[in-house]
Order: C-alpha cells, then sequence, then structure tokens
C-alpha cells in the first residue's frame, strides 16, 4: 500500500489524479497494481459523490497573450443572523469573473481570485458589481502581475534532466 | 601504445590491470546521442528537495567554508545518531561511533583499507555495485564473489556463502535492497547471515544505501541487532534518500575503535567531508522526513508499473521490494545482456545495462532504473515492447 505525505491525499488515486489527470486508466492501474475497471468505477463514484469536481490544465496564461487580467481580491463582509457568510458567500461565488473563491481567518472575511478582459473590466466589477452588494463592507484590490508557480506547477525553468546517461 | 617508452609503465600493474567497469564501456557509446532514454541511471531523477538546498545556500552566506572535525560537524553526527535511532532502531554514539564520509563510495573504500590485511579474502554477492571488486583489490584483499539468482529473488542464501568461507575470509560485504536487482531480505535471512557472520567471526560490511527506498513491509536492515553490533560496519548515505549525489555525503556506523580505525584513513586520505553538504545533510536528516516518503511513493508507483509492463511483455522479473531497479530476465529473446541492450539501444534508443555490467551471474538479465519520469518510463516501455515483439 502507498503511503500519505503532507500532499498526498488519502487514496493515491486522487494524488495522482491530481498531478496528471490525464494519464490513461491502463497506466494508473499499473502503477497502482489493480485493473483498469477498477479505477474507472472509483472515478465513476468519485464523481457521482462530486468529491472529484473537475478536470483542468495547468496553463501558464502569461504565454497566452490575450490581453486578460487578474486580480486579487480580498473582502470584509456582515455575517448574517441566519446562515453566517455562506449565503452572501455563494451569491458572490456565482459570477463568473469569480474563478475561485475562499472564506478565510484573519483580517478579511472572503479572499477572490477575478479574471477579466481589461484592468477595466474588473475595476468596475468590483465597484459596480462586489462593493455595492448589501452586506459587504470593504473590498482591496490586488492585481497580480506575473505567475510564478500555479497548483504544484512551475511555470517557468523546466529543470532539464542534465544526469549522465548511464550511471552504476 | 605499451612499449617501454609509454607513460603507462609508471602505473602500478594493481591498477592497470583493474577493468574498467562494464557500465564505462556502455556509457561511452550512449554518451552524446540525444534521443535516448535512459533507463541505465543509478541516480534519483529528483533534484535535491528546495529546503536541503536552500540550507546549503544560508550556510555559505554564513561563511561555513572551513574545514570540519575529521569525524564530521558534530551537530551533524549527533543527527545521524538520532536518525538511526529513530529509524533503525540502532544506538550509536554521535561524537565516538559515527564518521561523516564523502559519500558511501568513500565510506566503503575507507572501511575496506582500515579493515582488510594484505591477503585477506573479502566475500561479497554478485550481481553487485561494480566498485566491490575493485576497492576490494585496491584494499589487499582477495576478492570472492558468489551468486545470487532468480529463483531465490537474488537474496543471499547462507549455503553459498558456507561454501565460499575460508579461514582466510575477513569480511562479508552485503548490500541489500540492492543494486542492481532491487532484491531485499528477509527476516529470517537476516538472522541466519547473522548466525553465519557471528560463528566464522567475520565483519559484516552492510552497506544499506537504499535502505529508505523499501517498498513493502518491514525495513530488512543489520543494524540495531545487538549480538551483530562489534562485527558490523553500517553504512548509509544521502545520495538516494534524499536525492543528493551531486553533494557526495554519506557515513559509517561502527563500535568506537572501528570508527577510530576508519576515521584515521579518512582523516589522511581526505580530511573532512564538504562542509556544504553537510550543513545540507543537517537539514535532510532534521525535516526530510516528508521529503523521503513524497519520493519512495513516486517510485512506489512507478515500479508497480514498470513491472507489470515488463511482464506483460514477456520479459519475467519478481516485484522488487526496494531500491530504484528492477532487474528483468530477456532469456526468451535468445539474446545475451549485451546484444539486447546494444541493439535495443540502436534499434529504439532506450538505454538499460546489461546484468554483465554487474558480475558474470547477471548474464541473461538487464538493469531497468526507474529513477526516470513516467513520461519517458511509458515511452520507454512501448518501445521496449516492440523490440521483444519483434524477436519473440
Ligand atoms: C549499492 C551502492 N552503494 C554505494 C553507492 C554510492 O553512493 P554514494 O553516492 O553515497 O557514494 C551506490 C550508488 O549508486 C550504490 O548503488
Amino acid at each position: 500500500m502507498l503511503e500519505t505525505d503532507s500532499k498526498g491525499l488519502c487514496d493515491p488515486l486522487l494524488t495522482l489524479l491530481q498531478q496528471n489527470a490525464r494519464e490513461s486508466d491502463e497506466v494508473i492501474a499499473k502503477e497502482l497494481g489493480t485493473t483498469p475497471e477498477d479505477i474507472r468505477g472509483r472515478i465513476a463514484d468519485y464523481e457521482h459523490r462530486g468529491i472529484i469536481r473537475g478536470y483542468q490544465a495547468v496553463v501558464n496564461t502569461d504565454r497566452v497573450d490575450d490581453g486578460s487580467v487578474r486580480a486579487v481580491i480580498e473582502l470584509r463582509i456582515r455575517p448574517e443572523r441566519e446562515g453566517g457568510f455562506d449565503r452572501i458567500a455563494q451569491r458572490i461565488s456565482r459570477f463568473a469573473h469569480v474563478e475561485s473563491m475562499y472564506l478565510m481567518s484573519g483580517g478579511y472575511d472572503l479572499l477572490l481570485f477575478v479574471k477579466g478582459k481589461s484592468l477595466q473590466e474588473v475595476a468596475n466589477f468590483v465597484s459596480a458589481r462586489l462593493a455595492t452588494l448589501d452586506g459587504v463592507l470593504a473590498t482591496a484590490t490586488h492585481f497580480m502581475l506575473k505567475t510564478y508557480k500555479d497548483r504544484d506547477v512551475l511555470m517557468e525553468g523546466d529543470p532539464q534532466d542534465d544526469r549522465l546517461q548511464v550511471t552504476p | 601504445m605499451t612499449g617501454s617508452k609509454s607513460p603507462l609503465r609508471f602505473v602500478s600493474p594493481l591498477v592497470r590491470e583493474l577493468p574498467k567497469s562494464g557500465i564505462r564501456k556502455f556509457f561511452d557509446i550512449v554518451a552524446g546521442r540525444k534521443d535516448v532514454i535512459s533507463l541505465g541511471i543509478g541516480e534519483p531523477d529528483f533534484t535535491t528537495p528546495w529546503h536541503i538546498r536552500e540550507a546549503a545556500i544560508a550556510s555559505l552566506e554564513e561563511g561555513w567554508t572551513h574545514y570540519t572535525a575529521n569525524l564530521g560537524m558534530p551537530k551533524l553526527r549527533t543527527a545521524i545518531a538520532e536518525y538511526m535511532r529513530k529509524s533503525f532502531h540502532a544506538e550509536y554514539d554521535g561524537m565516538t561511533e559515527v564518521l561523516v564520509t564523502v559519500g558511501v563510495s568513500e565510506a566503503f573504500d575507507a572501511a575496506l583499507r582500515a579493515i582488510v590485511a594484505p591477503g585477506d579474502e573479502v566475500i561479497y554477492h554478485e550481481p553487485c555495485f561494480v566498485s566491490y571488486a575493485p576497492v576490494i583489490r585496491l584494499a589487499g584483499g582477495v576478492p570472492v564473489p558468489v551468486g545470487t539468482f532468480r529463483k531465490d529473488e537474488f537474496r543471499v542464501t547462507v549455503d553459498r556463502l558456507e561454501a565460499a568461507v575460508t579461514p582466510k575470509t575477513k569480511a562479508l560485504i552485503l548490500n541489500f535492497p540492492n543494486n542492481p536487482t532491487g532484491a531485499t531480505l528477509r527476516r529470517e535471512d537476516v538472522d541466519a547471515i547473522t548466525e553465519f557472520v557471528l560463528r566464522h567471526d567475520l565483519v559484516l560490511i552492510s552497506d544499506e544505501v537504499y535502505s529508505e527506498l523499501t517498498y513493502e513491509g518491514e525495513r530488512c536492515t543489520f543494524a540495531g541487532i545487538p549480538a551483530l553490533r562489534d562485527n558490523l560496519v553500517f553504512l548509509n548515505g544521502f545520495s538516494k534518500a534524499w536525492a543528493m549525489t551531486g553533494f557526495r555525503l554519506g557515513y559509517v556506523c561502527a563500535p568506537a575503535p572501528v570508527t577510530d580505525a576508519i576515521m584515521k584513513v579518512h582523516q589522511y586520505g581526505i580530511m573532512s567531508a564538504t562542509t556544504v553538504s553537510q550543513a545540507a545533510g543537517i537539514e535532510a536528516v532534521a525535516n526530510g522526513d516528508d521529503d523521503i516518503l513524497a519520493m519512495r511513493n513516486e517510485y512506489h508507483r512507478r515500479r508497480n508499473f514498470i513491472v507489470a509492463s515488463l511482464n506483460e511483455m514477456g520479459l519475467d522479473c519478481f516485484m522488487p521490494k526496494g531500491a530504484f531497479y528492477v532487474f528483468p530476465s530477456i532469456q526468451s529473446t535468445g539474446l545475451t545482456s549485451e546484444e539486447f541492450a546494444f541493439r535495443l539501444l540502436d534499434e529504439k534508443a532506450v538505454a538499460c545495462v546489461p546484468g554483465t555490467a554487474f558480475g558474470t551471474c547477471g548474464e541473461g538479465f538487464l538493469r531497468c532504473s526507474y529513477a526516470t519520469s513516467m513520461p519517458q518510463l511509458k515511452e520507454a516501455m512501448t518501445r521496449m515492447r516492440e523490440f521483444v515483439k519483434a524477436r519473440t
């Protein structure tokens, strides 16, 4: 049985999919010492139970010059008597501009990762859509300038395998 | 140009007659070919974990650029002693029973030179790491190989050791988990070999450099067996566990008088292990448990993949429980190990090392290292499958 390290999830299948979701069921089965049918069944089950929520490529967006901009936004909001932060948080998360969003401890409540076609568009989104929402107390917007690492993947400097080709 | 005027006349006969390693021969052929996928590499593909490199950089910034104590930095020795206690349940005094060396390579060389007197016989098992026999010779000893075989999953058996032992036998060298076969020992093998070593009062030099890369079951080690303690010279290092090959860092654990003797050889030959590497080693032992776990998991999955793939294509191999090598039989193809390796390289640009590079009983086998990324491994398996299919 494979062990669990601090990064890995309890099921090595999930760890493996997080590293490379495009790996074939046949190869995964060999790596985990089981059959492709078993792998397909387990993945279907994870999908069915909503544990696997989707599959995405890690793209270096800095290299895809489509003019889009990303920002990180800190929001302070007023919790409601019933439901706390959840209702307003869910409203905010449904905006298409919001790529990721987290409830935080500390100096603010919500952390948003937002994408827009231009600086202007993001600025408008914040001032017109977010700041005006009932329950939003304050916003702070930080524009992202460059991505160095995303979800465990370094964006630059793929290390070359420069080992000697045959060694004892 | 070996005439009397060749500078070769200055080289000692002993060194002149040492064979060049079979690996070297193969390396010369592969070298420079860019298209090759190599399963011939005996070192981790991972770069040293960043926090360990960072510690090395910090040590340079702080000016740790001097010699250390001959035995190594006290802080590192204490950390190694603690690690031996925690991971091997073995008690060694960090001040007198741990010597930090320039890799297991130097540890092995210094230990043999400290222990072997001219004419002493030293038993080791083949197939094995390429430097054992030459280093025994350089130390003045007589190398006595015993074979290990596929039917025993390449474990050493006491009856073979018993057949090789003579009154002149001084030491036994063991390497489990093993390079090149990936073999490990079972508890009952360890017990039987311990009994054998004690009965003949030999020195057991146990090279356990792959010990952290044990995939199933308990780690089988000769450290931490009280009755064996006086007879054991335990070798380990940072190269494989923490992917630190280039740092050249290893160590010896042995009873104080033996450590002291090995230290003499080390003192005159080396002085002290590289200081920046020792700084990195301190960080590795202190905060590197998780690195080992993550790399071991990755190797574990690759091992499962490569063993399943090789067996599927008709190259029989057992499931090795340690190191990062598999040792498939290529006998079904009717080729010798060298023929197989050279043709595979030629036709499919995949490099594996012929089993014979590790001793004559490696004939019929091939060493495939899975210290290579999954995409490369997958491509290599596809090419090998085509190669084998055309021949069976
Ligand atoms: C069995 C064995 N012993 C020793 C070594 C050398 O290790 P180090 O890098 O610590 O000198 C190796 C390296 O491949 C090895 O396979």
